[in-house]
């Protein structure tokens, strides 16, 4: 590998969800336009760390490698993001497309630090699809036989509903929010669009003051900070704070009404 | 029987889904396994649309247009009587959609919007932005969350199927799964299991699908004694984003919005594309097929880029590679492919909206798989299949935005037949063949863990790819297939030397991987053994030695039976009664 150009990678590992975390780097070649579900693979093609020692293949998930899946959400450089479309190019600094990046820069991956540990860059987030059943998030259909068209509604209302549904649950909101913890059990702010979105269908919004009822209280949307880390981490730039502005708002209204009439 | 019906649905993606709403509905129980959340299942890379001929735009379309452009797309191979239900079944599939809370693009009264499609005239193809296939996914996802949170769904989200129990008269008694984090294997009791495991891009190393896309399950089965029909037909999409680990699909929305494909007409033209002033553009499709334009099926598309790179040596830079436009579009058509167009310039770092992107063909979509009667059951009473994972509706080429409705009516129609069918089943005698399947397949485990073997899966997974690339896609030779096969033979034998640098028995990807990779190279053998003996052209199949449709010879399912080891062709008369066949040509009327 003389003349091959060459990164290095470390790795936080971990055997199983009790076992204790370790690091460990690799080396392996460079080629441009890489991504880091690109370099994971290479590290599957030849498991051996840089002091020499044979390692084995890293445990992440991934499935569609176009950042439409939600898989493959980790920390890269301490960052919370989707690996698929994390660039090593710019992760080595070179900002504009066509830049040298710089080989001697390390790259560190490591899992999501909010959720238990499954393996290696592995993590278990099923809370969130625990908490959508929560604020029932669907419309409840009468069922699926054919029953014609649905009703009428203006572009406006699916030009505000698209966004919201454009989320694919890769939880980087939820780690990113400092109230996203097991103190608060704040749902996050996923869960919060979600409820929005469905609120807003014309069939949805029949489920709507259970959802608003749902978030209301401890873990709630009460227990937002409003520090707007989620909005700045998404990666598919959903508009999160006016979502949960708006919920807040939604949620406030139906308590009042509720304290008088229940 | 049971009092009630259990059934088993393996893949949580938009044949799945629809599968198991229908079967919940109907008060059966059903237990859904899949490799990842469901949520994330491949169908939510499906960009473009749906296909249904609801006629909102004032043209004249109806049902029998969307089912002969269909059967005509297909090159006639498509057994016609499913793909009539299906085209007629759209208009209200796209309604149910649509009341499920899809994001559908709506017109300024309301309606829902349509837009054109490769292989039709009509503008036929509902459609949420370019992500239509993730807003699909969701809805039926959402469905199926409300019925497990009723009770009458469980999951079994990571784990992967291995293979169907089967009993001593080769009645599906169940199946055998296993635990991707734990890697328990164990056996799961069901009256019907129905196979929803979409395609098998990965055997073609890089492709647009996700990394479960192996055709493992398929391949399974097929080696159990299913039949695997019309293997060789794999779509080979025009428009791909070329990358380091997968090739990304660029929508044929973006030309369905009005992109045009085109080459600079001086092969050395070094000039940025968008200073190339208009005469000096060559818009080769729009050339050649005047009336479908930069709409042609995706087979004619592909294979007409193919050739203005490797035969006329018109790629750009000399590369692989031709431009596919949409800077010229309007800001609200832009606005339509906004997700496609964010993925180009997240992955290439050039925005299409101002610069011409830069794209290759890429292994797609696979129109064969598991034989299926008109009632989705494959010929192992009990085991039914659906969607990408079985080979009717599509023929030897699909067309594109047929693959959702595809894979939701064959959810809609399996579902409720395999409920018919365990109501019917007599039952078992003795353990219906659990405990044999179950040792078969721990015995296989045992083997791969102990193997001290020096292969490692990952290099014989892309030597797979790399001769499967060459051989079997756009163009095939016989001479080439047949060294093709010889390779697959040499990694069959490889493969037995794998060693697993990973032996542990807990979250142990590659350890999976491996098992899906045997999986990989048998259904390699039958793509190949299938192309090899089909000596003509038809769709997606293309030989320049037999270049020409044969139909007296060919217009017959591929058959494979695993025998002894190998693939076994026989042939299968297709169901022609309601469209005569007719030569496909694109260039005039």
């Amino acid at each position: 590998m003389a003349d091959q150009q060459t990164i290095k990678v470390s790795i936080k590992r971990q055997a199983s969800p009790d076992a204790k975390a370790s690091t460990e780097t690799f080396e392996i070649p460079y080629r441009p336009n890489m991504n880091i579900t690109s370099l994971l693979g290479e590290v599957a093609l030849n498991p051996r760390t840089v002091s020499g020692v044979d390692s084995t293949p890293i445990t992440y998930d991934s499935n569609c490698l176009e950042e439409i899946c939600g898989s493959c959400a980790m920390l890269i450089n301490g960052k919370a993001m989707m690996a698929c479309s994390a660039l090593v190019d710019k992760l080595l600094g070179a900002a504009e497309h066509g830049q040298k990046p710089d080989l001697s820069k390390t790259i560190t991956l490591a899992p999501l630090s909010k959720f238990p540990v499954v393996r290696d860059l592995a993590v278990d987030r099923s809370v969130l699809f625990e908490n959508l059943k929560k604020v029932k998030a669907w419309v409840p259909v009468d069922g699926s036989y054919d029953l014609g068209p649905g009703p009428r509604q203006v572009p406006q209302i699916q030009e505000q509903r698209y966004p919201l549904s454009n989320c694919i649950s890769c939880t980087i909101c939820m780690e990113v929010c400092p109230q996203f913890n097991d103190a608060t059990g704040f749902v996050g702010a996923a869960t919060i669009a979600q409820t929005k979105l469905f609120n807003m269908d014309p069939a949805g919004k029949v489920l709507k003051e259970e959802r608003l009822r749902a978030l209301a209280g401890d873990g709630g949307i009460q227990e937002c900070g409003f520090a707007q880390n989620c909005v700045q981490a998404c990666p598919k730039q959903l508009p999160l704070t006016e979502a949960i502005s708006d919920i807040g708002r939604d949620v406030f209204v139906q308590q009042v009404k509720d304290f008088f009439t229940r | 029987m049971a009092a009630t019906p259990r059934i088993i649905v393996v893949g949580g993606g938009l044949a799945g889904l629809s599968a198991v709403i229908k079967i919940a509905e109907a008060g059966g129980t059903v237990d859904l396994f899949s490799i990842v959340p469901v949520k994330r299942s491949h169908s939510v890379c499906a960009q473009g649309g749906i296909n249904a001929a609801k006629d909102l735009k004032g043209e004249g379309d109806d049902v029998l247009k969307h089912f002969d452009d269909t059967v005509y797309g297909g090159d006639f191979l498509a057994n016609q009587t499913p793909v009539k239900n299906m085209t007629a079944q759209g208009p209200a599939i796209i309604d149910l959609l649509d009341r499920m809370g899809v994001p559908f693009n709506r017109t300024p009264e309301g309606l829902l919007d349509f837009r054109r499609f490769g292989g039709t005239l009509y503008q036929r193809t509902a459609f949420a932005g370019a992500t239509t296939g993730q807003q699909l996914l969701y809805a039926l996802d959402e469905q199926v969350r409300r019925h497990e949170s009723e009770g009458k769904v469980t999951k079994y989200e990571g784990w992967e199927f291995l293979s169907a129990v089967l009993d001593d008269n080769g009645v599906c008694r169940g199946i055998v799964a296993m635990d991707l984090r734990s890697m328990e294997t164990r056996t799961f009791a069901a009256d019907a299991i129905i196979i929803c495991t979409g395609g098998n891009g990965a055997i073609f190393g890089k492709s647009t699908n996700s990394v479960v896309c192996t055709g493992s399950a398929q391949s399974a089965l097929y080696q159990q004694g299913a039949f695997y029909a019309n293997g060789e037909f794999i779509q080979v999409h025009p428009t791909a984003i070329p990358g380091e680990d997968k090739l990304r699909l660029m929508s044929e929305s973006a030309r369905g919005e009005g992109g045009r494909v085109w080459v600079p007409r001086d092969r050395n033209d070094k000039r940025a594309a968008q200073t190339i002033p208009e005469p000096e553009r060559w818009y080769f499709l729009e050339e050649r097929y005047p009336k479908y334009g930069n709409l042609v099926p995706r087979d004619i598309a592909t294979r007409e880029i193919f050739k203005v790179v490797y035969q006329d040596e018109m790629g750009i830079d000399g590369q692989p590679m031709v431009y596919l436009d949409v800077s010229h579009l309007s800001p609200e058509r832009q606005n339509k492919l906004e997700g496609i167009l964010e993925i180009y310039e997240k992955f290439v770092g050039d925005d299409p909206r101002k610069v011409p992107m830069k794209i290759f063909p890429g292994v797609h979509y696979t129109m064969g798989g598991l034989w299926v009667d008109f009632q989705q059951q494959t010929n192992i009473p009990g085991v039914f299949a659906a969607g990408e994972a079985d080979y009717s509706i599509h023929g030897a080429n699909r067309l594109g935005a047929n693959s959702l409705l595809s894979c939701i009516y064959g959810g809609f129609v399996a579902g409720p037949e395999a409920l018919k069918y365990a109501k019917t089943l007599k039952p078992q005698t003795g353990d219906g063949g659990h405990a044999k399947e179950l040792a078969r397949q721990k015995a296989l485990n045992e083997a791969l863990l102990n193997n001290q073997g020096t292969e490692n899966p990952f290099k014989i997974w892309r030597e797979l790819g790399d001769a499967m690339t060459k051989y079997a896609t756009i163009v095939r030779y016989n001479a080439g297939l047949d060294e093709c096969d010889a390779k697959l033979v040499e990694l069959l034998a490889r493969y037995k030397n794998v060693n697993l640098s990973d032996k542990s028995q807990w979250a142990n990807t590659s350890f999976a991987f491996t098992r899906q990779l045997y999986n990989m190279l048998e259904l390699a053998r039958v793509i190949v053994k299938g192309a090899r003996m089909r000596d003509e052209s038809r769709g997606a199949h293309y030989k320049p030695d037999f270049p020409d449709r044969n139909d007296e010879r060919f217009l017959k399912t591929t058959m494979a039976a695993f025998v002894n080891g190998a693939p076994e062709i026989t042939y299968e008369e297709v169901d022609t009664g309601w469209i005569k066949p007719r030569p496909r040509v694109y260039t005039s009327s």
